[in-house]
């Protein structure tokens, strides 16, 4: 059986997002999540600290300034691309940006899902099975890592021939 | 463009900090979470290398622990890091040695 891969290039231009309804539903819930750990945060917060981690981790003074630097910008440019996923988590097609800003969205959400479930090399599925919170975790951050793998294969691709 | 008179000024002694062409290296290190084809990806979008040399920088990043993956002036590598911070990645800056 072909593996059914949830975003495709359109040979119209663009991408065919075909994602279930059931699975647009709980990906629904997570842009708003992700704004508010980016709004509200604490800053000492492990999963903020991944995902604006230090420039110059031996030099404090350097780092600090560094932050103070890209912070705004970087916080602005996540919060754009939550906003787009949100805005089109219904669409059946996405252009060339919202594909993109899906992929920086969905990788912010692994990297903090994966942070909060602390994550390692070694990790199997087997380790996630305790309670209900972190079994639905695990599952969650197993299907973003599927949609994501579709959506890098989708970018990376050529666009396919036109009929 | 403005200048100013030359003025003769007295050099350290000891110049190694302050030396300008000693450049900077960007590294990347191995994180558990981002996936490697991501990883890849990016390295191909940010710097616009092939898929070889994206795939062996992302296998370095993996097996080694982490990789250097551009170098040059302290702004150019500043900039880089930022970019790989608003995608993800685990990345750090320090002078070439």
């Amino acid at each position: 059986m072909a593996i059914r891969h949830r975003i495709v290039r359109s040979s119209g231009g663009g991408f065919d997002l075909r994602i279930p309804r059931s699975e647009r539903n709980v990906l629904r819930e997570l842009p708003d999540q992700l704004r508010l750990l980016l709004d509200e945060g604490d800053a000492q917060d492990p999963a903020l600290q991944r995902l604006f981690p230090s420039a110059y981790p031996d030099d404090p003074v350097a780092a600090a300034e560094f932050d103070g630097f890209v912070r705004d910008d970087l916080t602005e440019q996540r919060m754009k691309a939550i906003g787009t996923m949100a805005r089109t988590i219904d669409s059946a097609h996405l252009d060339e940006e919202e594909a993109l800003a899906w992929l920086a969205a969905v990788n912010d959400l692994r990297l903090v899902l994966g942070i909060r479930l602390a994550v390692t090399e070694e990790s199997e599925p087997e380790d996630f099975v305790g309670d209900e919170g972190t079994h639905g975790s695990y599952a969650l951050y197993a299907y973003l890592s599927v949609l994501e793998e579709d959506i890098v294969e989708a970018l990376s691709g050529r666009p396919p021939a036109s009929p | 463009m403005a200048q100013t008179a030359p003025v003769e000024t007295e050099r350290p002694a000891d110049e190694q900090d302050v030396t300008p062409d000693v450049p900077w290296i960007v590294i990347v290190w191995n994180d558990p979470i981002n996936l490697m084809s991501y990883v890849v990806y990016v390295f191909q979008k940010l710097f616009g290398y092939p898929l070889e040399k994206a795939t062996k920088l992302m296998l370095d990043v993996h097996h080694k622990g982490k990789a250097v993956v551009s170098e040059g002036a302290r702004e150019t590598c500043e900039f880089d890091v930022s970019r790989l911070h608003a995608h993800g990645l685990w990345a750090t800056m320090q002078r070439s040695r």
